[in-house]
């Protein structure tokens, strides 16, 4: 079934805990993603990428605005609800879970007992090796770039028509960040039905995505294939550090 | 007496799996009086003299058997102290399966304080089970201790389980370990209400290469308070490993205060102890990955304790 996730005029606000400024991330945005595309969101750091990704899954609820998945206004639905629905989030920084081991976790996120295979391909995909992994635990034993890994096979394993990942490169080395961006174009290929939104800065990701979004300000400043995008993240780059160091 | 049966039979299941009179040498007691028993040719359990209790002597070279020595109470206000000898032969692989289920439903105190003694025979491996549980209105009570000696190059496997029900516990435990030795403890623990645990583990690492592993990881919810003292003396060249993993939820309190000494130059000894509540972050992972918040807590207790 084709998908269609559709925001209309998010606005979202964030309050900071210590000083008590509240801070407008996204400023009235909207957008419509066609499902069966490989979209990367980019732009610069505080931009409001990650808020968008956290307004889709349910995390972040906007200020004001709705959010859509295929025409059903689900603003108001929890996050277990649109997992249900079919969205999948892959966080930057995920937690670890001492007691769970990452069969555990492939587990739930597919909601079903898998095959060894299956569990195998997952891991694979990520660079890991299922006979060293699939018993351990994910606790603090693990590397931040193996738990980084895990995160990603367990958004894999959902099967989801929708799979979001927030920034994957982080924390990834070079070999394994190579076998990632390799997962991410066969699980295009494979997946016709599947939208993969994929939150990130590296030109890699972004030169094999059907679209790239920018957003800057919290608002959308761009759209189109890669060619077309990529040189204006190089300007805004450069706008970026000239702000900051002003 | 028919629901009395249904009562004694579910706590069966519960401290020590039995769903039928197990195989191998059992001891049952019932409500402070002993209540069926069998010895087998290499497994003799005799009543202990001067003291209510049982002997239980393992002959050399025993392998692969078992014995059950489950204790149940179903009347109110029975409190009980019983003395468990356990003598293990040399080179055996033996099953201990012991563990207490009370269901007190009356207003009197029911407890039950086993106090256990192991002796393990030069390269004999043991595996321990303790499992406690308890359920009713009435106070119940359990109150196990533990001396064993460890035998040159043998190993012991203790997992301990008390998941609810009991009022308050106090476990002492005492092992001594000769050369070679090697011991695991696994604790679980989980209370609730305004239940309380005292659990004190100390091992002493006597012998040249021996080696402790004690491994706790409890949940203490509502009201209830958990203290933990395990401590590891290393007192020759050997290993041992310390650590302790408290989830703390509503009003509960958690001590966990492990204790490694080392009195030889040669001892290599670990500790890591740690508390805290269920992360955020970690509710949220898995309800991204469809389980509601309830389902993510309980998903991550059973982690913690399975």
């Amino acid at each position: 079934m084709k998908r269609m996730i559709r925001l209309e005029n998010i606005t979202y606000s964030a309050t900071n805990a210590e000083t008590g400024v509240t801070n407008n991330i996204l400023n009235g945005l909207s957008l419509n993603i066609e499902t069966g595309k490989y979209i990367v969101i980019t732009g610069p750091n505080g931009g409001g990428k990650t808020s968008l990704a956290k307004v889709l899954m349910g995390i972040y609820t906007p200020d004001s605005g709705r959010v859509y998945l295929d025409g059903e206004d689900i603003t108001d639905v929890d996050v277990s609800e649109r997992a249900k629905r079919g969205i999948a989030f892959g966080f930057q920084h995920p937690p670890r879970f001492k007691g769970l081991t990452v069969r555990d976790l492939l587990g739930i996120a597919a909601k079903r007992k898998l095959r060894h295979a299956e569990l195998c391909e997952y891991l694979t995909s990520v660079g890991l090796c299922a006979a060293d992994y699939l018993n351990r635990e994910v606790d603090s034993s693990l590397s931040g770039g193996e738990l980084k890994r895990i995160e990603i096979a367990t958004v894999l394993a959902t099967g989801a028509p929708v799979m979001i990942f927030d920034e994957p490169e982080a924390g990834i080395d070079l070999w394994s960040f190579h076998r990632l961006t390799e997962t991410f174009r066969t699980l295009r290929e494979k997946r016709s039905d599947c939208t993969v939104i994929i939150i990130s800065h590296q030109e890699r990701i972004i030169s094999q995505a059907d679209e790239v979004i920018l957003i800057a300000d919290g608002k959308l400043s761009g759209r189109g294939d890669p060619s077309e995008i990529l040189p204006k993240i190089d300007s805004f780059a450069a706008r970026a550090c000239r702000f900051d160091k002003a | 007496m028919a629901e009395q049966n249904l009562i004694r039979q579910s706590l069966l299941e519960k401290v020590a799996d039995l769903h039928s009179v197990p195989d191998g040498a059992y001891n049952l007691r019932e409500n402070g009086k002993p209540a069926g028993r069998r010895s087998t040719g290499e497994i003799r359990i005799e009543n202990k003299e001067g003291a209510p209790g049982i002997v239980v002597t393992v002959a050399d070279g025993t392998k692969n058997k078992s014995v059950h020595i489950p204790v149940v109470i179903t009347e109110t206000g029975i409190n009980e102290t019983v003395h468990n000898d356990f003598l293990i032969g040399t080179d055996c692989d033996v099953l201990i399966v012991a563990g207490c289920g009370i269901h007190n439903s009356g207003e009197e105190k029911s407890a039950h304080d086993g106090v256990h003694s192991l002796v393990i025979g030069e390269n004999s491996k043991v595996k321990y089970v303790e499992k406690h549980y308890a359920e009713g209105v009435g106070t119940r009570s359990m109150k196990p201790k533990m001396t064993v000696r460890l035998g040159r190059g043998s190993t012991l496997d203790i997992e301990t389980v008390q998941l609810g029900g009991v009022s308050d516990s106090v476990r002492e435990t005492v092992i001594d370990a000769d050369e070679d030795a090697s011991l695991v403890i696994t604790e679980r623990i989980m209370t609730s209400g305004v239940e309380t645990v005292d659990s004190r583990t100390t091992v002493n690492l006597n012998g040249k290469g021996s080696s402790a592993r004690i491994n706790s990881r409890s949940v203490a919810r509502d009201d209830s308070l958990q203290i933990f003292y395990p401590a590891i003396n290393g007192n020759a060249e050997c290993f041992g490993h310390v650590q302790c993993d408290s989830i703390i939820m509503d009003r509960a309190k958690v001590r966990s205060i492990p204790e490694i000494c080392a009195n030889d130059v040669e001892a290599k000894l670990i500790h890591e102890a740690a508390i805290g509540k269920i992360a955020g972050d970690q509710i949220l992972k898995l309800q991204t990955l469809g389980l509601t918040a309830e389902e993510a807590e309980e998903r991550i207790l059973a982690g913690l304790l399975k």
